[in-house]
């Protein structure tokens, strides 16, 4: 299937979504002016590649900054990473947060627990 | 020839005007449409200026959260004149010592003002963990608005800030009032 890639600017993250390299990650800063209109066709993506993924899937999220509306998709997405591990597939969330931002750690485990989904936080350190 | 003297009403408007702005410690005010445009530039704005004075990376998030959401709040819940796409309000941000207060006001119907102080009283009452699963809940079964809120702002804010919303309303007149928030963000480091 097609790969997303989309390149961040400074009010969209980067996104790509990439089946055939095993790459699938968002980061950067969330806050479209079309909250929806950025998110709906990364789930609908989401919702083809669940018809056939790969045998392992690792999602990697690596924000600096979202909104309380792009917070909303976020969960979306997880819940599609939800759905594909409760068909039975193996999936990994890893949230990656800077080593000096507790908001956004704690953003990560808020999602973990309202996901049933393997969830991993790592830190990275910002110079 | 131009009238040098100028009209004595507007040069002492302007002046009153910027004594009134250093007195409140204020250093971006506006009055008009809350565009996405207006909210990207005024973020930025802010940030930059943070950028360059002593405060806490964690201090200039939390101002950056509030401000994004504080915009969205009156672009998307002011009540729109005429064919307006985005709402319009005044937005301001001030500078003490102790703390920042980013300040929104606009005119929303009166219908609304009891949904809204249940709601902001509400989340005055809740403490951090109150709070915590206010959100959680209302991330979980809200639903995105058509305006795309997610009904989390006042929430957020309150959670970034740790601090009440401060909020009044004054009547315009049997239909309408002018909705003033304040959000505080203190300068001092985190404290548990």
């Amino acid at each position: 299937m097609d790969p997303i890639r989309i390149k961040g600017t400074d009010d969209t993250p980067t996104v790509i979504l990439d089946k055939e390299n095993g790459i699938f990650e968002i980061s950067g800063r969330s806050l479209p002016e079309d909250v929806a209109a950025f998110f709906d066709p990364i789930l609908e993506w989401l919702d083809e590649y669940s018809k056939s993924p790969l045998s392992k899937t690792i999602f990697n999220f690596k924000l600096e900054y979202f909104n309380t509306a792009s917070s909303k998709l976020l969960l979306d997405v997880l819940l599609k990473l939800e759905d594909l591990h409760d068909d039975g597939h193996d999936v990994l969330v890893r949230w990656h947060f800077p080593d000096d931002d507790e908001d956004m750690e704690e953003a990560g485990e808020e999602y973990a627990d309202i996901v049933e989904v393997p969830f991993e936080q790592v830190s990275y350190s910002v110079d | 020839m131009a009238n040098l003297n100028g009209n004595q009403d507007s040069l002492e408007f302007v002046y009153n005007f910027y004594l009134k702005m250093k007195e409140n410690k204020v250093n971006l005010a506006y009055e008009g449409e809350i565009t996405h445009q207006i909210t990207k530039a005024f973020t930025a704005l802010t940030e930059s200026n943070m950028a360059n004075e002593e405060d806490y990376n964690s201090v200039q998030k939390k101002v950056f959260h509030v401000m994004v959401e504080c915009l969205q709040n009156v672009s998307k819940h002011s009540e729109r004149t005429e064919n307006a796409k985005d709402g319009r309000g005044i937005f301001m941000v001030s500078k003490g010592e102790e703390e920042y207060n980013v300040t929104t006001a606009n005119v929303i119907n009166n219908e609304k003002i009891e949904e809204l102080t249940e709601m902001l009283n509400n989340i005055n009452s809740l403490d951090k963990i109150g709070l915590k699963q206010l959100y959680k809940q209302q991330i979980r079964d809200g639903r995105l608005s058509e305006k795309g809120g997610a009904g989390l702002g006042f929430i957020d804010i309150a959670r970034k800030t740790g601090e009440k919303l401060v909020f009044n309303f004054l009547p315009i007149n049997d239909i309408q009032s002018f909705f003033v928030l304040i959000s505080t963000v203190s300068r001092k480091k985190d404290e548990e």
